[in-house]
């Protein structure tokens, strides 16, 4: 046996994953309460006790980490135009995984600056103008979180043009300088700042975030959990050297904050009568909706949904509906635990859910017609071609209607410029192993494919 | 700061025309003339050239339409550019940019009154247009 230990430090639990490498399969899982204000030692601790419990003392190679703890990783972005550079940091930041607080375009001002100050990011990322392009917005920038003397570190990826000059006027503050997110118009280069991303969140916010008091006992990588899910599902999707993966995939996470929203596919144009608007997408994207989430954003899913979809949905009225949501907002630890009312509503609220987070992931197509004849243009990703679904959640595992909540991830017809998937295999990760293979892929990238094949759930084929 | 060695040129086809062909051949009579070319394809609304100039620190603007329309999609681009904080940009449109048999000149003083710096009637060949924006840009002491 060679037995690996990873952990996810959550920010309300610290879940650990106990691998064998060599026979490539679980010994066991184990969670308890994140105890990162006192000392998230004691969390470990415990957590590591009750595993213990399941599989005797162990002793391991190699332990590895991510986190998601004390609010996860907290950026704000800057670029030039909204939907062109700004996207392109936007992107970058969820790519690596960041809780995205604030985006902003064209030229900061002093109510934006202070706003960024009262936010306190983690790291602020600096991007404005295609290389050779546009200078005097990222330098005005650049001046302007100067004046505020940040204590966050700084990611500089903007026009190349503008670096040397960005840096001398930062100098002072921590920085670091990557290469252009979007170094000609249309054309995506995240990867470079995503990597910088997760190195200074290795170096300077574990630190912060008082982990270094358990990274005696970790071996090695460290990153913030959404990045640690992407990196699984790219290699679910895409497979690795010595195994295959199940394809282009879209996976969703329904939580009780936020609802996360990943999928590893091409999704450009069908058609030759598409034509493709606004900035190509990356392949493995990540999306985060701060709204939705089945208790603190319970709100955000009846705003998004209507009540009287909810109602329709659960077959409760509206009034109970409103009343029952109240209590949820109240008791965000309440489950339905047999309460039959709850587990209808629940159904309702994660069906909601998954429908409104996957509609905003995907792209559009809309219908016009030209002097040619009827043309088609598309923005944002075409996921119609996916045939494959994961999903995870606490409302997603402890219910029997699995399946049929996630049948809301799928193309509707009642709404079809969302290019959404058609028809798709359903897969539940039950034991919330996702984040941990993502780790253990770092290293055992066939062995972390194989655990995740064999453990996630075939939960049917929904049309 | 570095100095640009080539000037940056947005093209595109404008409004609901999917003519790609000519767009194409303008791309690559742009490149191989030296400049920098941002091809937003077909397609293209006005905010569109826009976002990729403003991006881009484009030189100028050059803007395509061959199904008649062009008129209509391009009214109140120079407003547009003034607004977003493009003032004086050159823009150029050329192509079948009106309906019907109309004498040139009087669609060009249409169209500069529009605030374009210059109209090209059909079959322009591009090293036409090529020294006109040499001459717009003050390219002229370049090596050609």
């Amino acid at each position: 046996m060679k037995a690996v230990l990873l952990i996810d430090f959550g920010s309300t639990y610290t879940k650990l994953t106990a691998v064998d490498v060599e026979a490539e399969q679980i010994l066991g899982t184990a969670a308890s309460y994140t105890t990162i204000h006192t000392d998230i030692n004691d969390g470990l601790k415990s957590a590591l006790a009750l595993l213990e419990r399941k599989t005797g003392e162990l002793n391991y190679e190699a332990c590895y980490a991510c986190s998601s703890a004390a609010g996860g990783l907290r950026m704000v972005t800057s670029g030039l135009v909204p939907e062109l550079t700004g996207e392109a940091a936007r992107l970058a930041s969820l790519g690596a995984g960041a809780k995205v607080v604030g985006v902003y375009a064209f030229q900061l001002t002093e109510d934006d600056l202070e706003e960024i100050l009262e936010s306190k990011p983690d790291i602020f990322l600096l991007v404005g103008g295609t290389d050779g392009g546009n200078t005097e917005c990222i330098l005005h920038n650049a001046k302007m979180l100067a004046s505020a003397k940040p204590e966050f570190p700084i990611v500089i990826a903007g026009n190349r043009t503008a670096k040397r000059e960005c840096e001398r006027l930062l100098s002072g503050c921590e920085v670091y300088s990557c290469p252009n997110v979007m170094p000609k118009f249309g054309v995506l280069n995240i990867e470079p700042t995503q990597k910088q991303i997760r190195e200074i969140f290795l170096n300077r916010i574990i630190q912060a975030k008082g982990l270094s008091k358990v990274s005696d006992i970790l071996s090695d990588i460290m990153m913030p959990t959404p990045s640690a899910v992407l990196q699984a599902m790219s290699l679910l999707a895409q497979g690795c050297e010595e195994e295959a993966g199940i394809g282009e995939l879209v996976a969703v996470d329904v939580g009780g904050a936020t609802t996360d929203v990943y999928s590893i596919a091409d999704g450009m144009p069908e058609h030759m009568n598409t034509v493709y608007k606004g900035l190509p997408e990356p392949y493995a994207k990540r999306t985060v909706e701060g709204d939705i989430g089945m208790r603190y954003s319970v709100q955000g899913i009846v705003d998004a949904a209507g009540l009287h979809r909810i109602s329709e949905l659960s077959g409760l009225s509206k009034d109970r509906v409103v009343e029952l949501v109240e209590e949820l907002k109240e008791h965000t630890d309440r489950v339905p635990n047999g309460d039959i009312e709850l587990e209808m509503l629940d159904y309702a609220l994660a069906s909601c859910a998954i429908s409104e987070a996957v509609s905003r992931h995907a792209g559009t197509i809309a219908e016009t017609y030209t002097m040619m004849g009827q043309t088609f243009v598309q923005e944002g990703k075409n996921l119609t071609k996916v045939k494959q679904i994961v999903v995870t959640g606490g409302s997603l595992i402890h219910t029997k209607r699995t399946e049929e909540i996630a049948a809301h991830a799928l193309y509707d017809p009642a709404n079809p410029s969302s290019l959404r998937p058609k028809e798709a295999d359903v897969w539940v990760d039950r034991t919330y192993i996702l984040a941990a293979m993502g780790l253990l892929s770092t290293y055992y990238p066939g062995t972390a494919l194989r655990i995740m094949k064999k453990e996630l759930e075939y939960h049917g084929h929904s049309k | 700061m570095e100095k640009r060695d080539k000037k940056v040129l947005v093209i595109g086809v404008i409004g609901a025309d999917v003519h790609a062909v000519g767009n194409k051949i303008l791309y690559h009579a742009f490149t191989e003339a030296g400049f920098e070319v941002v091809n937003l394809g077909v397609m293209v609304s006005q905010e569109e050239y826009i976002a990729a100039a403003i991006e881009s620190s484009a030189d100028a603007i050059v803007i395509s339409s061959l199904y008649g329309q062009g008129e209509l999609d391009c009214r109140g681009m120079r407003e547009k550019c003034d607004e977003a904080g493009l003032k004086g940009i050159p823009l150029v449109v050329g192509g079948n940019i009106v309906i019907g048999k109309q004498k040139f000149e009087d669609v060009e003083k249409r169209f500069k009154a529009m605030g374009f710096d210059r109209a090209f009637p059909p079959g322009t060949a591009p090293e036409t247009t090529i020294e006109a924006l040499r001459e717009l840009l003050h390219m002229d002491g370049e090596e050609k």
